[in-house]
């Protein structure tokens, strides 16, 4: 695991050498502030929590996470550095563990970096912070799944637009996974106890269960369980396709 | 030692390598000599562990590249073709990157990161972000993070390709002295650096083996090999050819320009000693007079082209 330190110390250092980091984190702060007071009514409602600010994250992840996972191997692949990180004597699962957790560790800051709100919340009124906390490690759990869809997929092409389109389209099928959006697509002819595992997988069920203060184990390791099972899927992808 | 044991890769109907047999042993420099497409760089990648063969099995060391991956890279340095590398670091902390993925730490790590730096003369450029430099740099610097860990076994995929003639000279003394200790396989397409730093050459197209040899013995298959030039004064050429026609040994004589006579022998036989008398005799005046070794090029084009009437039918 030495190696997964190593790479992900270069991965997280590649983020600040581009302007790619501060642009993602300056977007983010801005349309969570105005989601949360524009469209949250965070003023209005009179209460003294952050459910107007947990909610939209869902929406913002869906199209600002694709857009960090998207180069995570695709930017490999185009510039030929994965031929050269993969004959580095790491294990593939090593190197994709290592920029998943460099992915991840970033969003986490942009998510800490909201912290304004909190205080303000805090200055406002008497809010019970552990439903924050429960609401923020929801929000990073999400966020982390997001991110092992959009690194599995980009493991997948060279180019980046595709992986960020098909990372949106996938990730909106699993947020939206209890909603007949989704359901309508399989009701009708497909058993009843598939269309009842569908609508479990729902990202939207999990996290609003967080996000509420409960933090139920089964939502933190349906979360893990997700995350577990698109790394190992991206280190398929990559031994399979990791030269073409 | 490098052992490969009908080592093939298919994609989809193209044959990229057939059945490839090889061994190298340290001190070698082998250089992997093949028109394009011919299977030089697949191999390599095999090699190095970033293809999988469809069949067959190559060894690095001792330790399978299929079954002991991680056991295998580490002997191998390795520059894959374009030499690419993270475009947005500084080539400095690139290469402490590589040093530290090769488990070099400490003074160890500082001292080997000195000698490769040193040695490609990257101090100017260290701080620079390596999409910045230019070709030449960029070439170096994957030279760099290849030998940064003193590896057994070094696989050079075009090594001096983007590179002025000073840079050439010196990567390839660079190679020359390393090769000592050393398995080093480095593919090209310019045939004198074969005869610049390779003991060995194997030419392949289409995926196999057309020839294995020394780069001497592949010149003396020319058909220049050993004829004499010659260029003489005060003598009518026209009777100066007619007379080392009927020299014994002699294939045929070819005038060229500035009136030189080059005199080709069969099958290679030294046609010197004879040439030199005849001019004694004859009381000629020699302006000029060298021994050709012969053509690699040449006999590249006669090797690779016969292998190529030879897949064809």
């Amino acid at each position: 695991m030495r190696n997964t330190g190593i790479i992900f110390r270069r991965e997280l250092s590649a983020y600040f050498a581009t302007p790619v980091a501060y642009v993602f984190i300056v977007m983010f702060l801005i349309l969570a502030g105005a989601f949360t007071f524009y469209l949250g009514n965070f003023y209005e409602r009179g209460q003294a929590d952050l459910e107007p600010f947990f909610t939209f994250h869902p929406w913002l992840y869906l199209f600002l996470v694709p857009a960090v996972s998207m180069r995570l191997w695709a930017e490999e692949r185009k510039s030929g550095s994965i031929e050269l990180l993969m004959t580095l004597p790491v294990t593939v699962f090593e190197a994709v563990l290592g920029k998943f957790l460099a992915a991840w560790c970033f969003c986490a800051l942009a998510l800490a970096l909201t912290f304004p709100i909190w205080i303000t919340v805090n200055y406002l009124g008497d809010p019970d912070n552990g439903v924050v906390l429960a609401g923020y490690l929801g929000s990073l759990l999400m966020a982390g799944a997001f991110l092992a869809i959009g690194a599995c997929i980009s493991a997948a092409t060279r180019n980046q637009v595709i992986a960020f389109i098909l990372t949106v389209v996938v990730c909106f099928g699993f947020l939206l996974s209890g909603f007949p959006i989704v359901l309508d697509l399989f009701q009708g002819w497909a058993p009843q106890s598939f269309v009842d595992a569908v609508a479990s997988l729902s990202f939207m069920t999990h996290f609003s269960t967080l996000s509420r203060g409960l933090v139920d184990l089964r939502a933190v390791i349906y979360f893990m369980l997700v995350i577990g099972f698109w790394l190992a899927a991206n280190t398929v992808v990559l031994d399979i396709k990791k030269a073409d | 030692m490098i052992e490969t044991d009908r080592l093939t890769k298919r994609y989809g109907h193209l044959l990229a390598v057939d059945e490839l047999s090889f061994t190298v042993s340290q001190g070698e420099v082998l250089g992997f000599l093949g028109p394009n497409g011919a299977g030089k760089s697949t191999t390599m990648k095999m090699l190095s562990g970033f293809l999988s063969p469809t069949s067959g099995s190559a060894r690095i060391c001792g330790f399978d590249v299929e079954s002991q991956p991680v056991e295998a890279k580490r002997q191998i340095g390795y520059l894959p073709e374009g030499a690419p590398s993270y475009g947005e670091m500084t080539a400095r902390s690139f290469l402490d990157f590589v040093a530290d993925i090769r488990e070099l730490r400490g003074s160890n790590k500082a001292k080997r990161l000195e000698e490769v730096i040193d040695r490609l003369h990257l101090e100017p450029v260290l701080d620079q972000p390596i999409d910045n430099l230019s070709k030449g740099y960029r070439r170096r610097v994957g030279l760099a993070q290849a030998i940064v860990h003193d590896p057994r076994v070094l696989i050079l995929d075009e090594p001096t390709d983007g590179l002025d003639p000073n840079q050439k000279h010196e990567v390839r003394s660079l190679i020359r002295e390393m090769a000592e200790d050393k398995i080093i396989v480095i593919s090209t397409h310019i045939l004198e650096e074969v005869h610049a730093v390779c003991n060995r050459a194997i030419i392949i197209a289409h995926g196999r083996i057309l020839a294995d040899d020394t780069p001497d013995s592949l010149e003396a298959r020319s058909n220049r090999h050993n004829a004499v030039t010659i260029r003489v004064t005060g003598t009518a050429t026209g009777e100066a050819q007619s007379a080392l026609q009927s020299l014994a040994d002699v294939d045929r004589v070819e005038i060229g320009p500035d009136e030189t006579i080059t005199v080709l022998p069969r099958q290679g036989e030294s046609l010197l000693p004879a040439v030199g008398r005849l001019a004694l005799e004859r009381g000629w005046q020699v302006d000029e007079l060298h021994i050709e070794r012969g053509q690699l090029d040449e006999v590249f084009r006669q090797i690779t082209t016969a292998g190529e009437e030879e897949a064809r039918t």
